[in-house]
């Protein structure tokens, strides 16, 4: 067992097909009630009052620390501190040292606060959710950024939760240039527990949702990006041997008599999501095996002979 | 008057291919849309839209792939975009 228990070639690959990883419960209760404790009380709104304006006071009141983007992640927060000891789960350390290496930076964290409708009332201000988006702005890296989603209380559905897109990520769009799309197949809102984490890859579409309970939903996000390699960082003894069965070696593909086996690395990499287009569902294939052979480091990596059919010149 | 958009976002480029993603704003205030409001689309394809009114004025072209871009991905593709008219309330 590694210490920190680092991911699985097949958590990997589902993270490269679908831009995310999602741990239940994974922060323990008091963890939980400290950052909610740090995090501090929203005030309530008078009635004219500005929504931005308690927003404002809600983050300078609460004990969660300004911090310099380019700080090493481990310098960022306060021995002892809440997120200091979310960061140092075992799962964490394992999940962030797998996805960006050895001693990750920070770059901004924020915390998200949705507000009930009755302060939109006393705001007289329209409650509706964010536009879908993706973070930052136009990046064409391979590599990427991580964001750790925290979620430190319950959230239910009418909460409205976080909602993303999985497999959006390997697109290069520009911010919410892509708001108009308000909704898609397989778009996924996070109901979950308290102390459930989701790790983003940089370029997932997400946006907050519209918060139609009476309380409060608050949600920490924090995103780092590798000081190092990402190159064959999680726990690859699991990785089938190169080339085991013969150079490029592949399976039977279209023309098939049963069921491929399930949970390998080409299964999870060539499992489309419901809003894939017919046609560029394919690129979106061809983008998920660059990214594989660029975090495993092995340029001849195929899955089922997308880019080999279109290496091969004689 | 007052125009009710719906946006339809399809598999291919033909217009009864299956809905992947939508969009709907109401001119006329009845309802109000907004992101992540509805898991299931309100038409099947986009032949179903023109079969229950709605009125086609745009569809996103077809353009050709520049070169050294090809696997490049960004924005949904196919692109389609609705209108309905309907009498304003007095």
């Amino acid at each position: 067992m590694n210490d920190p228990p680092l991911l699985s070639s097949a958590q990997m690959a589902s993270f490269v097909a679908r831009g995310f990883l999602r741990f239940d419960g994974a922060v323990p209760a008091d963890i939980n009630a400290q950052f909610m404790a740090e995090a501090g009380e929203v005030p309530e709104l008078a009635e004219g009052g500005k929504i931005m304006a308690v927003y404002g006071d809600t983050l300078a009141a609460s004990r969660i620390p300004e911090v310099a983007a380019g700080t090493p992640l481990a310098e960022a927060y306060a021995p002892g501190s809440a997120v200091s000891r979310m960061l140092d789960l075992p799962l964490v350390r394992g999940a962030l040292r797998s996805l960006l290496g050895e001693a990750p930076v920070f770059d901004h964290h924020f915390l998200h606060v949705t507000f009930p409708p009755r302060y939109y009332e006393a705001a007289h201000r329209e409650n509706v959710s964010q536009h879908t988006h993706q973070d930052s702005t136009i990046d064409p890296r391979l590599s990427f950024d991580v964001q750790v989603m925290y979620y430190p209380h319950a959230v239910t559905r009418p909460m409205g939760g976080t909602r993303f897109i999985p497999g959006t990520h390997l697109r290069k769009v520009s911010e919410v240039a892509l708001g108009r799309y308000q909704n898609m197949l397989g778009q996924q809102h996070m109901v979950c527990e308290a102390g459930t984490l989701l790790f983003l890859h940089h370029g997932l579409w997400h946006g907050g949702g519209v918060n139609l309970s009476d309380d409060v939903r608050y949600m920490f996000k924090i995103r780092m990006h590798a000081s190092s390699s990402q190159v064959r960082c999680w726990d690859v003894d699991d990785l089938p041997l190169k080339n085991a069965k013969g150079p490029n070696a592949q399976r039977p593909i279209f023309f098939r008599k049963s069921a491929p086996e399930r949970g390998t690395v080409e299964d999870i990499l060539m499992t489309p999501e419901p809003w894939f287009e017919q046609d560029t569902g394919r690129l979106e294939f061809v983008n998920r095996i660059k990214l594989w052979r660029y975090l495993t480091d092995d340029p001849t990596y195929d899955a089922d002979y997308w880019l080999t059919r279109l290496e091969t010149a004689v | 008057m007052r125009q009710k958009v719906l946006v339809l976002y399809l598999k291919n480029s033909a217009l009864d291919s299956p809905v992947l993603g939508w969009a709907q704003y109401d001119g006329s205030g009845e309802t109000l849309h907004m992101a992540g409001d509805d898991d299931t689309p309100p038409y099947a394809t986009g032949l179903a839209a023109l079969r229950d009114g709605w009125r086609l004025f745009q569809a996103s072209q077809l353009l050709p792939h520049p070169r050294g871009e090809e696997f490049d991905l960004a924005y949904l593709k196919y692109e389609f975009f609705f209108e309905q008219l309907v009498e304003a309330a007095p």
